[in-house]
């Protein structure tokens, strides 16, 4: 770190309290340089009481935080009794100071947060209804999201975006294939390893196949696309409804009459309920394929054995468990992406606030969506 | 080359530009400018929309890398490329206020004038808040503005706590794009004057870019007009006699004349 210190030319600052502590001189030159170690110093000053005089003359510069400085001591020792007889200051310097001297007079401000046990209290009990507005308002969007879907479903005139659609079906969709598909590869090979390793003590490694058509099928699959489209898509719809929301853009549509609605949120929720379907069933192929080269290598088993045991492990249902949880999970990462963008203020920090959020939050309705899925279809019996 | 008006003869040149040639691409936006800023001046700049005002200040301060020519700031060329000790030297001796106020949005309004503070001295952390503090009485602005973040601020706090940042280092050379565009006329009066008394009081030089005429006749000492890719330079007196139609039109046209004949009144 470069300090100030290094590179100031000037003369030292000095100041010099009398032996009967009657006067008060100092010189040099009083700047943002001196003012760390001028501070300490200055505190230790123990007046004598009485009359005192400040001879501030020999100060060869000085600029506001030197002046500061000096105003502060003077402060000090008039409140510790000192009657200030005489104050001497180069006539440069006297407009700063004095500038200083009338511009200080607001009373201290006390902070909106009590200290102590209430100050935490107030805070928990600010963060809960935080939580609640927020909860409250989603829902409400979540209304007027549905209400406006069905009514361009009902009635598909002008207010379904299809280019827009399309474009987001690329984005979100075809875009996400190359890293979709190596990470769902990856997770078949770890999953036929740990599975064979577990079932080999039975001698039932031909099961490992069993484990990854239904767990890739029904859970995996489904589970991992969503994880990887709402971090992917989901935080890039916060980041561009947000910045929108910075540049003023979404103001400028709603003055045009544009329904930020539609042509904003549907084509992005349209989108990706097309696209995380098919990116699923792509994952759940992948999967295979990573686990199939695993057992290739790892269990010597042939992909015509692989084959003909994966067609009597899984049936057409387990495919579609998986894939009927899709649409739903692209409604929730859609939904929450968009209304996280909308909640943007004007400020930087606040993009990436909720962007953060937004990700969270759809990553944890996934999983939450999930274990519901999976109580619904056990009470089912599917 | 600067118009000398007499009174600077003197004095210590602080900025010197000598050649400036700024482009994008095949659009040039300077065609060998010279200029000279004096110690403690206000210096105005001016133009049209797009003329290169904020292009200007943008390569003094070493964001914009000229494509020909010299600029030295306090004696230190910042027109190449600087290594970390002399621009961190330069950077303690220079306050730039954007257009925005560019304030940090993560942090209050007293942690933004902490900032350089806290980069560039040994200061406690008591004696910064005082500083920040009294930055911020300084500036005009109201007790307890440093808590608030910069969401919390108007258009013209933010501003002014912008300009209490660009203060912090108590700096000799004070860089200001566009300080009053988008206050109403009252605000931008009083930053005005406020910039005016804080040159005195700290002994400022200052270099303006603005649009608005009313704070070239309120603050600044001498006037340097982009036009044509080139500077020109002098008093408002000086300028209103000059032939270059843009000129003219500036400083006679409707807007021009109110804000002058306002002045002749004084």
């Amino acid at each position: 770190m470069t300090s100030i210190e290094a590179v100031s030319d000037e003369p030292e600052a000095w100041f010099k309290l009398d032996r009967d502590g009657r006067k008060l001189a100092l010189g040099g030159s009083w700047t943002i340089g001196e003012s760390a170690r001028l501070d300490r110093e200055l505190k230790a000053i123990k007046p004598a009481g009485g009359v005192l005089e400040i001879d501030a003359s020999q100060v060869s510069r000085m600029d506001s935080a030197g002046a500061w400085l000096l105003l502060r001591t003077r402060r000090a020792l008039e409140a510790a009794g000192a009657k200030i007889s005489r104050f001497s200051l180069p006539e440069l310097y006297q407009p700063l100071f004095e500038n200083l001297d009338q511009e200080r007079k607001a009373e201290p401000h006390v902070s909106r947060i009590p200290p102590g046990f209430r100050g935490r209290l107030y805070k928990i009990g600010r963060a809960t209804m935080h939580a609640w507005r927020q909860a409250v308002s989603m829902l409400g969007y979540l209304g007027r999201v549905t209400v406006e879907t069905g009514e361009a479903i009902v009635k598909p005139k002008h207010n379904l975006r299809i280019p827009a659609m399309f474009a987001q079906v690329e984005e979100t969709g075809i875009n996400a294939l190359p890293i979709v598909g190596l990470l769902s590869f990856l997770i078949g090979v770890v999953l036929a390893y740990q599975g064979a390793d577990q079932l080999e003590r039975f001698g039932a490694q031909i099961f490992t196949i069993n484990l990854l058509g239904v767990g890739i099928l029904r859970e995996i699959g489904g589970l991992i696309t969503a994880i990887i489209v709402a971090g992917r898509s989901g935080s890039a719809f916060t980041a561009h409804i947000g910045t929108m929301r910075v540049n003023e853009e979404i103001d400028a549509m709603q003055t045009m009459g544009l329904n930020t609605v539609d042509t904003l949120v549907l084509p992005r929720i349209v989108g990706l309920v097309i696209a995380l379907p098919l990116l699923t069933f792509y994952s759940d192929i992948m999967g295979l394929i990573g686990g199939a080269v695993m057992c290739y290598f790892q269990l010597n088993i042939t992909i015509p054995v692989f084959l003909r045991q994966l067609n009597e492990a899984v049936s057409i249902n387990t495919l579609m468990v998986g894939l009927i949880k899709a649409p739903v999970f692209a409604f929730v990462i859609a939904l929450v992406g968009c209304y996280e963008g909308f909640q943007v203020e004007r400020n930087a920090a606040s993009v990436g606030q909720l962007t953060t959020r937004s990700v969270v939050e759809s990553v944890f309705l996934v999983i939450v969506l999930d274990a519901a899925f999976s109580v619904m279809f056990s009470v089912l019996g599917i | 080359m600067a118009a000398d008006t007499g009174r600077e003869k003197k004095k210590e040149v602080v900025i010197k530009i000598r050649g400036l040639v700024n482009a994008f691409g095949s659009k040039v936006i300077h065609d060998h400018v010279d200029l000279d800023v004096y110690r403690g001046e206000v210096l105005g700049v001016v133009g049209g929309s797009g003329s290169g005002k904020s292009v200007l200040l943008r390569s003094i301060i070493g964001l914009i890398r000229p494509r020909e020519g010299t600029i030295e700031v306090l004696g230190q060329s910042t027109e190449g490329e600087i290594e970390g000790a002399a621009m961190r030297r330069l950077e303690m001796h220079w306050g730039v206020l954007f257009q925005e106020g560019a304030l940090f949005s993560s942090q209050t309004a007293a942690e933004n004038i902490q900032v350089p503070l806290r980069e560039y001295t040994a200061m406690s952390q008591e004696l910064m808040d005082e500083i920040a503090e009294m930055k911020l009485t300084m500036v005009g602005l109201p007790p307890g503005t440093g808590d608030k973040y910069p969401s919390e601020l108007s258009g013209g706090m933010k501003k002014r706590a912008g300009l209490a940042r660009a203060l912090a280092l108590d700096p000799e050379l004070l860089f200001l794009d566009e300080p009053t565009a988008g206050l109403d006329p009252i605000s931008a009066n009083q930053f005005d004057e406020l910039v005016k008394r804080l040159q005195k009081a700290l002994g400022l030089t200052v270099f303006l870019v603005t649009h608005d005429i009313d704070t070239l006749r309120a603050v600044t000492d001498r006037i340097a007009v982009l036009v044509n890719k080139k500077l020109v330079i002098g008093t408002i007196s000086e300028l209103r006699q000059n032939k270059d139609p843009w000129i003219q039109d500036y400083f006679s046209g409707v807007r021009g004349r109110a804000a002058l004949a306002s002045e002749e009144a004084h």
